[in-house]
């Protein structure tokens, strides 16, 4: 499985406010991308376009030289920072989720000998993230960190070309942090999917990207603010592709 | 000397604070309707004792007219409406306000023509039900869904429209249809707020009810009181009261316990 992201000039404004100016930029198959820079500068925005929640003003972004889908598909996973596991369904199910509305497009509900497949696929999923032992309790029972391992669960669950994180790990607490990192990293490895991260905290995006893009605005009008919009101002290989690949070689 | 505000009482002085003004209330009253009653019975305060003559001949004995015990009939008869208007109301709410409240342009559509109805006053279109459905149950049940259907409806839509952006871009990411999103996401998070909405118009369910059945009706607590009202009958519609409050206070409960047994509404949202 390919996924070669490709932002060709892609411009967002919002009326007057421009947020973001011709950003091109290619992301490698297998690449794992970390989009830094201030509050503010459009990081969200540059996501919720590869995510088609929203449009591009000007520009096109393609996966695999074609045109992205004008709105959300499961070819595009994503981890928002909250709110993106069902609360009115239990851990399991919260997994089970995806296939099932896949597989049942009336009922959005499995039955039978495809359930207990979709179920024991859905365990393994969680042994794999370490939430096991959570299967029958509902999100608001987990905390953060394990909230955030349920999301990423339910999103491997539809096989993603590409992983969409926004700023996942932004309220946890340090040594969760810690042990999220260890899981994405990981499980980036084993899915061989294209992961773009929007994080504010350099520290992780240098430890996990392998690109590290900052957006940033680089001209300011202090009589007319919104005048300008963000471009790309760093672009850093923050892992040689040659060395990630000797180090991913099979052992 | 500890703050008042920091100052807890304990559960059973709780249990003891809440009961007070309730002892007090009766015993006020069988105070009062005792000094007011020593010189021949009284008519707007009738004691204990006439209250509970009258409320056994209502409740054990049969009417001539109408061969019931009038007390129960009275009671299903109001619980009835009251329970056919809720269960309407409820379902126009839930039916219409999902894919209103979900779906951008049946919300374009529909939100400024369901936001003036709900300001129309039912009582004022009372004569309209009146006319159009006549004098029977039809019109007191129209006039309920007519009073009561507008909240419930509106507020669902705005249940709905406080499901986080992130959970709908997320369930499509998953590969929901807009349908599967209505049935899988929408609507399981929607019920527990009908439920609470249910439950916060049972006032003014009750309130149409007895408007309605003021102004016309052959049974019902609301009818019976205001059918007894011309002879004063305080000793009937003292205890009709107290009944109808008892009543709405179990609905109350019933609907609350009704929620809570919805098990994901037990946890708060948390991060």
């Amino acid at each position: 499985m390919m996924a070669v992201i490709r932002l060709d000039n892609v411009s967002k404004s919002y009326g007057e406010t421009v947020v973001l100016e011709n950003v091109s930029l290619t992301i490698e198959d297998n690449e794992f991308l970390a989009v830094v820079g201030p509050s503010g500068a459009g990081k969200t925005t540059l996501l919720r376009m590869l995510l088609s929640q929203e449009a591009p003003s000007s520009g096109r972004i393609l996966i695999d030289d074609a045109p992205i889908a004008a709105e959300p598909m499961p070819d595009r996973g994503v981890v928002f920072q909250r709110y993106s596991v069902l609360p009115h369904r239990t851990v399991i199910r919260n997994v089970m989720t995806g296939p099932e509305w896949l597989a049942a497009p009336f009922t959005g509900r499995v039955m039978g000998r495809a359930r207990a497949a979709l179920k024991s696929r859905a365990r393994n999923m969680l042994d794999r993230v370490g939430l096991g032992d959570h299967a029958t309790l509902y999100p608001a029972q987990l905390s953060g960190g394990q909230q955030q391992r349920l999301a990423i669960a339910q999103a491997l669950m539809m096989n993603p070309k590409v992983l969409l994180l926004d700023e996942p790990f932004g309220a946890l607490d340090p040594a969760t942090r810690r042990a999220m990192h260890r899981l994405v990293l990981g499980l980036w490895a084993e899915h061989k999917m294209t992961v773009v991260m929007i994080t504010h905290d350099l520290s992780e995006a240098f430890h996990l990207g392998t690109r590290v893009v900052a957006v940033e605005k680089r001209r300011h009008d202090p009589h007319a603010p919104h005048r300008y919009g963000s471009v790309i101002t760093t672009d850093f290989d923050a892992k040689p592709r040659l060395a990630r690949q000797i180090a991913r070689a099979p052992a | 000397m500890r703050r008042l505000i920091n100052r807890h009482p304990s559960r059973r002085m709780k249990i003891l604070l809440g009961a007070l003004p309730f002892i007090l209330a009766v015993a006020i009253y069988a105070i009062a309707a005792d000094a007011r009653g020593a010189d021949g019975p009284d008519k707007l305060m009738p004691g204990l004792n006439a209250i509970t003559s009258a409320m056994s001949r209502l409740m054990f004995d049969i009417d001539r007219a109408t061969g019931a015990r009038l007390f129960w009939a009275d009671t299903w008869a109001s619980l009835a409406r009251l329970g056919v208007g809720l269960g309407i109301s409820a379902v126009i709410g839930l039916g219409l306000g999902v894919p209103v409240g979900f779906i951008p342009c049946l919300r374009a559509l529909f939100e400024p023509f369901f936001a003036a109805l709900s300001l129309i006053p039912p009582l004022a279109v009372l004569p309209i039900l009146f006319i159009l459905f006549g004098l029977g149950e039809l019109s007191k049940t129209v006039l309920i869904v007519f009073g009561i259907a507008p909240f419930i409806l509106r507020d669902v839509m705005l249940r709905v429209a406080e499901i986080p952006r992130e959970q709908i871009v997320k369930a499509q990411t998953l590969g929901a249809s807009s349908w599967q999103m209505i049935l899988g996401l929408v609507l399981p998070q929607v019920f527990a707020r009908l439920i609470s909405s249910v439950r916060l118009s049972l006032g003014a369910a009750w309130l149409f009810v007895i408007a309605a059945e003021a102004i016309t009706a052959e049974a019902g607590l609301g009818y019976r009181i205001f059918l007894v009202r011309r002879y004063l009958a305080m000793d009937v519609i003292l205890p009709y009261v107290l009944w109808i409050t008892l009543l709405a206070f179990a609905m109350d409960y019933a609907l609350r316990q009704a929620h809570d047994a919805i098990p994901w509404t037990r946890f708060k949202e948390g991060g």
